[in-house]
């Protein structure tokens, strides 16, 4: 029986605790008598049968009918796959999108439809390359469809394959993908590990255009989520989703939403020592940990994100539930926060968190530093539901290098939002009205997305808003063992040591501070009162 | 008199640029220039004021001499042995001071002019620059590489009237000396000015921010109107100085192609900007204050087709692939010394005029970052050649003091 998630109140025989440091780790020991370490839920037992499950689900869909009762001769089917971005790591194959897509085409192929599109949805993300697709898909799908150019991306930049849905009563208006507009029916196939996705997200984010996007992806709406892991009540990203939804459900074609979740077990066998708690190590787990950091220290960065991201993840599946889409995501918010959540009582005036190689907009690439303020401030800070795990005002503390090294190919516009955006403001706000414009529009960048496999020149902008509500929340922001010049340039305060960190933090919380650690991996999401 | 001393010596040129790649104080000490006394040059004649050296600055072209790398093509354009020196403010014999406008012109070799109240560097035909003059001014192209007039980096020196320029009292001396350097610079910039006068929103990149690329920087902030200046440099004081003479992005040199591609919003030919790849439009001029194969290789690259890449910075021997160059029919321009220049509103000024204003606009006197004895020049030469590195602009030497003045 897996145990719950777990608070550790620190005290002068716990061990140092492990912080992830990008491509890297280290032990630091928090102060003893004020200091508290979350530690997430281990990992949920899956379901034996994964296939059966999914089968089950589209025979037994919630609040629609069956799926096959929905597939007739002649009919244009349109299957919409979540892409690369989840899972982190990427699932050790068969992934679950693979399983979903065999299944609806088993049920297509026995309807007679063969009027059949297979698009990811990649919203404003980078162009997955092949191999990854052929990972998330499987072979037979891949070579089935692909060369037919019946399995594609989604391109938010095509203007002749979008289409208007309809505008909401706050006027957004929800553009998507034309092929999936036009279609009788579409069948998303989800893979869930946070709170934040899935849902009305998955069509309305992952299928729209830029215009589309803009009414909920700005300062404003993410300064005003708060959080985006938590209650979508106190999320004005979700709640413009969700109007987004009712406009799709009442105007747009029928769709038919197949939901996923997966536990934490995000790290084979020889990183186990990752999922476990520091006080618990044995003598292999030390020695693990030992050889793993000296190994890698000694390598050079491409070598190190090499191998960690050549890990596949032996996650297991906790769920799966299809139909209306808003009934099945209630459900797959259920088995998501049954595996991520754990009650924590009231704020610190410090959060420190360890940044690890990987966020969802750097699979297979660089970890650049505008990624670490989004994973930092964007998903690790918002891994609550309540209230922040820091007082407003208070101190949040990073573990990270911080390199200044961007991925060309897959990052090109965020090579020139770091130099010429951050070095003019870091006001999400004011970069807004500036600059995203001009990034938006960007005939290069535009080319890039479009051909190539690169993130869309807006890009970087969302990353940055992503972290808007914690950026704006933390009185101060301090990254212990990062670059610099890198670090100020973020805005926020280098560190050599988490001593240090400690040190600078005392002119803004005091000599004193209460202080909170969030324990990555594995995930969780902290239920503060 | 006691002055620093360049003579035809083959075996010392090829020492010298061996040793500057190690390092720049060796190749003082063991080429071509020496610390001697020298004779007297007699005096070429009437209209020639003897000019007593106050501040002489180093030059990029004078250590491409010290240093062995000077091009074969100056070879009849000097006559050996010369006292170096062409950036000069000193005072003549009734002690008024002068700025040298170093070009050994027309009226200085005794030839009609080109055209009425043509400048010393004005002109089409360089024969009175190779030639020795009827008054027995051997070639030379400028002062500081003819034989008969010493130079700057001596006490003293032959300058003909049409060279000198009066100062003003209220003009330091250390702001005077940067005159020359402005004056070329400004002429770069208007040769690129050039070709903008009828361009919407005009882009300029500029490569190397050291004297003569903040010189250039000046020029355009000053003389070519609504032009947006983009300029990649090496160092954080050479940039810091390059944004306060009025550029308006500077960025570190390898990601000038970057800077210039969001600035008109181009393409970058290729999926990849990790470097080297030409930019599908890009600046309407570049002007390369550098002069390396690299420098005009990364110039043509970020100029947009068609467009003009003005070589400031003086190259020497290169290897560069030009099939760019061909295809974008991009012009490929000069911009030596100064002259007569046609202003934005189609008005004539002469560069040595405009740079004085310059000079006093900006106080340039901030860019002289340390001054040296003739005595010190292996210190001085080794200075100037790694001005960037050790955070200085221009040096120079100061004989204010030498007893050879008395």
């Amino acid at each position: 029986m897996p145990r719950p998630g777990f608070v550790l109140d620190v005290d002068r025989s716990t061990p140092p605790i492990l912080f992830w440091r990008g491509e890297g780790f280290s032990l630091e020991k928090l102060p003893a008598d004020r200091s508290r370490v979350i530690y997430p839920p281990e990992p949920l037992p899956g379901i034996p049968d994964v296939d059966g499950a999914i089968r089950n689900a589209l025979l037994n869909p919630h609040d629609m009918e069956p799926l096959p009762a929905l597939l007739v001769p002649n009919m244009k089917l349109t299957i919409v796959f979540d892409d690369a971005s989840l899972s982190l790591p990427k699932m050790r194959r068969p992934d679950n999108r693979q399983r979903i897509i065999e299944a609806v085409l088993d049920l297509a192929a026995a309807a007679g439809v063969d009027d059949i599109h297979i698009i990811a949805a990649l919203g404003l993300h980078r162009r997955m390359h092949d191999y990854e697709l052929r990972h998330v898909l499987g072979d037979r799908i891949f070579d089935a469809f692909h060369p037919r150019g019946l399995l594609y991306q989604h391109d938010a930049e095509d203007p002749d394959n979008l289409a208007v849905i309809g505008t909401t009563d706050h006027g957004e208006i929800l553009e998507i993908n034309k092929r999936a507009a036009d279609s009788d029916l579409i069948v998303y196939a989800n893979l869930n590990q946070v709170a934040m996705d899935g849902g009305w997200k998955s069509i309305t984010t992952g299928l729209a255009s830029y215009r589309c996007l803009s009414h909920h992806h700005n300062p404003e709406s993410l300064q005003n989520t708060r959080s985006l892991m938590g209650d979508r009540d106190h999320s004005a990203l979700h709640k413009s989703i969700w109007r987004m939804g009712k406009v799709l459900r009442d105007h747009g074609p029928k769709i038919f939403q197949v939901e996923t979740t997966i536990n934490t077990q995000a790290f084979p066998s020889s990183f186990g020592f990752l999922a476990k708690r520091e006080w618990e190590w044995n003598a292999r787990d030390r020695a693990t940990y030992l050889a793993t950091t000296k190994s890698l220290n000694r390598l050079p960065n491409s070598a190190k994100r090499k191998i960690f991201h050549s890990i596949e993840s032996p996650y297991e599946v906790t769920s799966v539930q299809a139909g209306f889409t808003p009934s099945v995501h209630e459900i797959t918010l259920e088995h998501v926060y049954k595996q991520h959540l754990v009650p924590v009582a009231g704020q610190t005036d410090i959060l420190t968190m360890g940044i690890p190689f990987i966020c969802p907009y750097n699979p297979e690439g660089v970890m650049n530093p505008i990624l670490v303020m989004c994973m930092g401030l964007g998903y690790l800070f918002n891994m609550y539901r309540g209230k922040p795990l820091v007082k407003e005002g208070g101190v949040v503390i990073m573990t990270h290098p911080t390199y200044k090294e961007f991925n060309p190919v897959h990052h090109p516009s965020y090579i020139d939002f770091y130099d010429e955006v951050l070095a003019d403001t870091t006001d999400p706000a004011v970069m807004s009205q500036k600059w995203e414009k001009k990034y938006a529009e960007d005939e290069w960048y535009r080319h890039l997305y479009r051909t190539g496999n690169a993130y869309h020149g807006v890009h970087p902008f969302y990353a940055w808003y992503w972290g808007a509500h914690g950026q704006q929340h933390a009185g101060k922001v301090i990254i212990v063992g990062g670059d610099p010049p890198t670090v100020r340039r973020l805005g926020f305060t280098p560190a050599s040591t988490m001593d240090d960190a400690f040190e600078i933090a005392s002119d803004v919380v005091g000599r004193s501070p209460s202080i909170t650690h969030l324990h990555v991996p594995g995930v969780l999401v902290a239920d503060v009162e | 008199m006691k002055a620093l001393q360049v003579k035809r010596a083959p075996a010392r040129f090829g020492m010298a640029r061996i040793a500057s790649a190690v390092a720049p104080a060796t190749a003082a000490r063991i080429g071509p220039l020496e610390y001697r006394s020298v004779d007297d040059p007699s005096s070429p004649g009437d209209g020639w004021h003897r000019v007593t050296t106050r501040l002489a600055g180093i030059c990029g072209s004078d250590l491409s001499l010290v240093e062995g790398h000077a091009s074969t093509y100056f070879d009849d354009f000097v006559s050996f042995p010369f006292v170096p020196g062409h950036e000069v403010v000193g005072h003549l014999d009734d002690g008024s001071r002068v700025v040298l406008e170093p070009v050994l012109g027309h009226a200085a070799r005794g030839v009609a002019l080109p055209f009425d109240g043509a400048c010393p560097a004005d002109g089409d035909d360089y024969a009175h620059l190779a030639t020795t003059s009827r008054t027995g001014v051997e070639a030379g192209l400028q002062t500081g590489f003819c034989c008969s007039t010493g130079g700057g980096w001596g006490p003293w020196f032959w300058a003909h009237e049409s060279q000198l320029h009066a100062i003003p009292d209220d003009v330091p001396d250390e702001r005077a000396v940067l005159i020359e350097p402005l004056a070329g610079g400004i002429h770069a910039a208007l040769t690129a000015g050039a070709v903008l006068r009828d361009t919407q929103d005009p882009v300029v990149a500029v490569i190397g921010a050291g004297t003569v690329g903040l010189a250039v920087i000046a020029g355009l902030k000053r003389y070519v109107p609504g032009v947006r200046i983009v300029v990649g440099g090496r160092y954080p004081h050479q940039l810091a100085l390059a944004k306060a003479v009025g550029a308006d992005i500077v960025v570190p040199s390898s990601k000038l192609d970057l800077a210039v591609r969001r600035e008109v919003g181009c393409h970058i030919i290729g999926d990849s900007p990790a470097g080297g790849q030409y930019l599908s439009s890009g600046a309407h001029a570049t002007i390369d204050a550098v002069g390396s194969s690299d420098s005009i290789a990364d110039a043509i690259r970020i100029t947009r087709p068609r467009g003009r890449v003005v070589l400031v910075g003086m190259p020497a021997d290169v290897k560069l692939d030009l099939t760019g160059l061909w295809h974008r029919e991009t012009e490929l321009k000069g911009a030596y010394t100064y002259g007569t220049e046609t202003m934005a509103d189609g008005t004539t000024a002469r560069t040595f005029d405009l740079a004085a204003d310059t000079a006093n606009f900006y106080e340039a006197e901030r860019l002289l970052s340390a001054t040296y004895r003739l005595g010190e020049h292996v210190d001085a030469i080794a200075h100037a050649s790694s001005a960037g590195r050790r955070g200085a602009v221009k040096i120079a030497f100061d004989m204010r003091e030498t007893k050879e003045h008395n």
